[in-house]
């Protein structure tokens, strides 16, 4: 049997770096095929040149025996391969079923459409109502919009870009149930991922990209997490140690914080209570859209809430705006690096001095000390290993490891009482990961309070004294993070309410 | 097949390039357009831009400039605070009538006493109150209601307008001008009038506070946390919320600041070189300073650079419409284009165009 | 002063013709909106319009192929800013305040021959059986084709946006951009094709002025119409049918102020005329809701 698609020495060069370099390998019917490798990998720009949005400089692909080279994703869909972005290209205004016929190439009409999507949402176990706005649904019932719209089209290869990221355990099952019944059905799908214990319970095939080239293709169900991770980073990582410290006194306490939605797809807070103790790292679990850009925002201080709801130390701060509490020893860091944590058409000595205005002197009776906020970006350069020429650089030109140091360095510099951190390590390479999460430990060590809100489950629990999940705004019981099942954690993210969908 | 790619930092070199690439844009085109109207495209090109500096009666054009370009600056650099924070005020005109038109009904009040030390800095202060309390129309109705400031703001320069005609027909028309629309002559009131420095220069107030109102800015950006906060909130509206930039306060220091500045030019303008309030009193400077604020590169130095260039297309405009016969319009049809030629090659600036080969 | 002298039939008559104009413009700056870009000149595009349609009634001695002359003259306009906005990525406000400078420069510039002609006659329609209704006739059913030529546009678009797939696409542009860019649509395509309607339909407006309304040319004509018509695109939500609401509501009070003047109320005649724009901004106040399109303004540039 000849294979599904044939990719053959396919190469793509942009000007500052070959993206993909002599690429070749084959996906078969049917299978689960996982493509590997770190961020900047490649991964993403192969992907785009099988599905039509890359073209690629040399090289050649087969499908089904027949040339394939789609100048554009309508010929690429139109041949059979969909694709499940990672950041889903929905239209938050229109309804499901506007966007999944947005995404066909000869859609029947409407109404016929809400029909097929049922037909289609019950087959798979995706359940799906055709007439809802896409903004206000969850982010994973948002995936089942971009799925069902690729299955109305009966591929024959879908494709899947980090598809788990945004999902709960629970509902990571039932993509996973899904995935196997088309697999069974005869569709290939090409499997995105980091995350290499999905890999091995799914896929039968996995190819390893680094540095834009193929470097190994294996069984994952014979080859273990450990040896996979050595082929994709390519040397032995660094796992973050932890000094033991001692816990101190609470530092950080919030009793019953609610805040209303900031805007009409927003999340409100209710009722959110814990403490953080000095020399403690707190998890907050939970998957994206459940309110953590919004408990941030209340934390920092970018949101006031009323009084008595945050205590910090021995003050009532939940009033105070974000310098007031940045001088009291209250430092965060938010998701967005672009436009949120740091302004990207500005030099880092201008982003240094955004937040360190209060803590670093960086003004004097409102004029501003270039040379000292200069100073400062250094530090944070040297201090954090951040790749780049010198302070004077824009932060757009910085990679996105990189600037997340540098945001993360430029508040942990400022010797923070409590750090609020949201999606650390988001979007950046394993080393600089590693890094970030050392940095956090040895903040803690010192005897602040680290606050760590994150999707990536792993990451929590490595480096996690207690653990706590947000969900529809409302957070769990902070439980100690050691012994906690996956399990355990899957119901603390996921709530009960999500599990009807369990039922296929 | 041409394409843009982003440059991962602005071209150092095409951000003072541009805007002379956008100025000799201009002349080429224009020069074209005057050819197909008939005109010897140097000759107008020459008389526009030479003339009021290098001719036989540039002894009476350059101080002109003076002038022309006084108001310019001071509308342009309010704004260029407001644009770059992403508060778009483009009612400044109306601005500037509502300060000429509170200056001169405070000096039209005192007449004919004379008290120079109290007439002429109340009138100032007049001036500028007049000016920002028509700005912190939209501002408020911004902050308070969500409302489009770009609208609001130009819809009440129509306003102005009207009450502009109102006021030089009624209230403070000239009681001995035999019924004829237009208040009293300012210029002939010594203690209210805007005077000339020096002599035979045109350097009147306005000319100074220009100059004061550039160094200003220019402190105020590089140095100071005010034009810090200006420039992220412009940039990055989320990070100057994170750094602490509160945006309603930034609406309206920004549109303050500008309606001031625009309402003191107003006042300058009426008590000095057009003397009175009459219903063609406006000729456009707030809507001209827009173009200025941009082709200046909302910098202070850059604006008054700009501003100076446009105070000449005014003057030679005038002087080639009375020896050339070419048209009032033309001149504004060159200031638009000027304004079209430099946000077409500002793309130099953040992208780097390259060509590629067959693709499409 | 006497307030008998306003003929309610003739009063409904003239809101109608008043509020033309403005539904024209808006009705094209709402498609613009709607596929996300902001295009603040259509006071210029109008202008344009009012002047080319002029100069090709008055040269051919038909208003019709003046109607055709201004929605060109404005659809080319509108291209220009296209193509500043969308493949030299320019800034979408400066650019269109631009636009308004220019079309105002260059309307004046080409009018300058055309001052104080006097344009063909573009006749009434008295609708047969319909225009015979009393009072309703009158008002509805007598007048010139464009301002039934208006309605079936708005008709038209309501149903282009909201039944049609193109329509559907438009809005998806519109709404984000970079997830249509994804799937394949061409996004500054069908930006450009929305801006060029918007531009033919600011042109018509425009002309409307200076063939019907005016009917005469003179520089600066618009007077703010076009601003008025960017100010009920926001009160109209992006919605054609309240479009027809707000420009009816624009239309009364124009016409209103202009019965009081000609019956010598004891008011003067400025404050009277400032009316239409502050009534603008009331209702501006009143009505910010409605959720503007998700990518409306942004500048779009497809990366890698």
């Amino acid at each position: 049997m000849s294979a599904l698609l044939k990719i053959d020495g396919l190469t793509k060069a942009y000007p500052a770096v070959i993206a993909n370099n002599n690429i070749s390998f084959d996906i078969q019917q049917g299978e689960i095929h996982a493509l590997l490798g770190e961020n900047g990998a490649g991964k993403s720009t192969l992907v785009k040149a099988i599905y039509g949005l890359v073209k690629p400089d040399t090289g050649i692909m087969h499908l089904n025996d027949a040339p394939f080279a789609p100048a554009e994703p309508r010929v690429a869909r139109s041949a059979g391969v969909a694709m499940v972005f990672q950041h889903f290209s929905l239209f938050d205004a229109l309804s499901v079923a506007e966007n999944i016929a947005l995404g066909m190439e000869r859609p029947p009409p409407q109404h016929k459409i809400a029909q097929q999507v049922r037909v289609v949402s019950n087959r798979y176990g995706l359940p799906l109502d055709p007439d809802r706005i896409v903004g206000d649904l969850s982010a994973g019932e948002r995936q089942r919009v971009e799925i069902i719209r690729c299955l109305l089209q009966d591929p024959k290869l879908l494709i899947m870009d980090e598809p788990t990221s945004v999902l709960t355990p629970q509902e990571v099952g039932i993509l996973f149930k899904t995935l196997r019944k088309l697999s069974q059905e005869g569709t290939a799908i090409l499997y995105i991922s980091h995350k290499l214990e999905e890999i091995r319970e799914l896929c039968e095939t996995a190819t390893i990209l680094r540095g834009g080239e193929v470097v190994a293709t294996c069984d994952p169900r014979t080859t273990s997490a450990g040896e996979m991770a050595e082929m994709m980073v390519g040397r032995v990582l660094h796992v973050p140690e932890r000094a033991a410290g001692d816990v101190g006194p609470v530092v950080l306490s919030l009793k019953n914080m609610s805040a209303p939605a900031p805007n009409a797809f927003g999340t409100a807070l209710s009722d959110i209570t814990f403490d953080v103790k000095a020399g403690e790292i707190l998890g907050i679990g939970g998957v994206a859209g459940n309110g953590q850009d919004e408990l941030v925002a209340a934390l920092s201080g970018e949101v006031t809430v009323p009084a008595g709801m945050i205590q910090l130390k021995h003050d009532d701060i939940g009033r105070l705006g974000v310098n007031a509490r940045r001088k009291m020893g209250l430092l965060a860091a938010p998701e967005e690096r672009m436009g949120h944590a740091a302004a990207p058409d500005m030099s880092l000595t201008e982003n240094a001095l955004m937040t360190g205005l209060a803590r670093k002197r960086l003004s004097h009776r409102g004029f501003l000390r270039w040379p000292a906020a200069r100073a400062f970006a250094k530090d944070v350069i040297q201090a954090f290993d951040v790749r780049t020429p010198g302070p004077a650089n824009m932060a757009r030109s910085l990679s996105g490891g990189n600037l997340q140091k540098f945001v993360i360095g430029r508040e942990i510099l400022q010797a923070p009482d409590v750090f609020v951190v949201n999606q650390p390590t988001w979007g950046v390479d394993a080393s600089a990961a590693a890094a970030i999460r050392q940095a956090l430990l040895d903040l803690t060590a010192k005897g602040a309070a680290v606050v760590c809100i994150s999707q990536d489950l792993d990451e929590l629990m490595e480096i996690s004294d207690r653990f706590c999940a947000l969900n529809g705004g409302q957070l769990s019981e902070p439980v100690a993070a050691q012994g906690l099942s996956v399990e355990q954690i899957g119901l603390m993210l996921g709530g009960a309410q999500q599990m009807d969908d369990a039922h296929v | 097949m041409i394409t843009l790619e982003k440059r991962p930092e602005p071209s150092q070199f095409w951000v003072f390039a541009t805007p002379l690439l956008s100025v000799l844009l201009t002349m080429v085109v224009g020069g074209m357009l005057f050819a197909a109207l008939g005109q010897n495209p140097f000759v107008a090109m020459r008389t526009i831009f030479l003339d009021p500096l290098f001719s036989e009666f540039s002894w009476f054009y350059r101080p002109q400039l003076f002038i022309k370009g006084a108001p310019l600056v001071l509308i342009a650099i309010g704004l260029s605070f407001g644009f770059r924070a992403g508060v778009w005020n483009i009612g400044a005109e109306g601005q500037y009538i509502i300060g000429a038109i509170c200056g001169a009904a405070v000096g039209l009040a005192f007449y004919p006493m004379e008290a120079r030390w109290l007439i002429f800095p109340l009138m100032v202060l007049a001036g500028a109150l007049g000016g920002w309390a028509w700005a912190m129309i939209p501002g408020i109705l911004r902050t308070r209601f969500g409302t489009n400031e770009i609208l609001v703001s130009l819809m009440l320069v129509y306003v102005a307008e009207q009450l502009l005609a109102s006021m030089a027909l009624g209230p403070l028309r000239n009681p001995d001008g035999m019924g004829f629309p237009g208040s009293r002559n300012l210029s002939q009131y010594p203690s209210a009038a805007n005077l000339e420095l020096i002599q035979e220069s045109a350097m009147h107030w306005g000319v100074v506070a220009a100059f004061i109102a550039v160094i200003f800015a220019y402190v105020a950006l590089a140095r100071h946390l005010f034009g810090f906060h200006v420039r992220l909130a412009g940039q990055a509206p989320r990070a100057a919320n994170f750094a602490g930039v509160n945006p309603n306060r930034l609406i309206l220091i920004c549109l303050g600041l500008s309606g001031t500045l625009a309402g003191l030019a107003g006042m300058f303008e009426v008590s000095g070189p057009a003397g009175q309030i009459s219903i063609d009193f406006n000729v456009g400077y707030g809507f001209t300073a827009i173009i200025v604020a941009f082709l200046g590169r909302l910098h202070p130095i850059g604006i008054l650079l700009a501003a100076g260039l446009m105070a000449l297309t005014y003057i030679g405009g005038e002087i080639a419409q009375s020896n050339l016969g070419l048209p009032g319009a033309a001149i504004q049809l060159l200031q638009g284009m000027l304004l079209f030629f430099l946000l077409a090659v500002d793309v130099l600036t953040n992208y780097r165009i390259t060509w590629q080969r067959g693709r499409a | 002063m006497d307030l008998s002298a306003i003929n309610p039939i003739l009063f409904f008559a003239s809101l109608m013709v008043a509020a033309t104009p403005i539904i024209l413009a808006g009705i094209g700056e709402l498609v613009v909106e709607r596929a996300g870009v902001l295009n603040l000149g259509v006071e210029g595009m109008m202008i344009l319009g009012a002047v080319c349609g002029f100069i090709v009634a008055v040269n051919t001695g038909s208003a019709w192929l003046g109607f055709l002359g201004a929605a060109l003259g404005g659809a080319l306009l509108a291209l220009l800013f296209g193509v500043l906005t969308q493949c030299l990525l320019s800034n979408q406000v400066a650019t269109g305040l631009a636009l308004t400078l220019f079309g105002l420069g260059l309307s004046a510039l080409m009018g300058q021959g055309y001052i104080g002609i006097k344009g063909p006659v573009f006749a009434d329609w008295h609708i047969p059986i319909l225009g015979d209704i009393p009072v309703l006739g009158p008002i509805m059913f007598q007048q010139d084709p464009m301002v039934y030529i208006a309605l079936l546009i708005v008709l038209g678009t309501g149903l282009f946006l909201n039944r049609t797939r193109a329509g559907l696409i438009l809005r998806a542009v519109g709404e984000n951009h970079d997830a249509a860019h994804q799937l394949g649509y061409k996004v500054i395509r069908v930006r450009l094709m929305a801006l060029a309607f918007g531009g033919a339909c600011a042109g018509l407006g425009g002309a409307y002025l200076s063939l019907v309304r005016v009917p005469q040319w003179t520089e600066g004509m618009t007077a703010g119409a076009g601003w008025i018509a960017l100010a009920i695109v926001v009160f109209a939500g992006w919605k054609p049918w309240r479009l027809l609401l707000g420009a009816y509501l624009f239309g009364g009070v124009t016409v209103l102020q202009l019965n009081l003047q000609a019956a010598g109320v004891a008011i003067p005649v400025e404050y009277l005329s400032m009316s239409p724009y502050l009534a603008t901004i009331v209702v501006l106040v009143i009505m910010s809701a409605g959720r503007a399109p998700g990518s409306l303004g942004r500048i779009f540039h497809a990366s890698h």
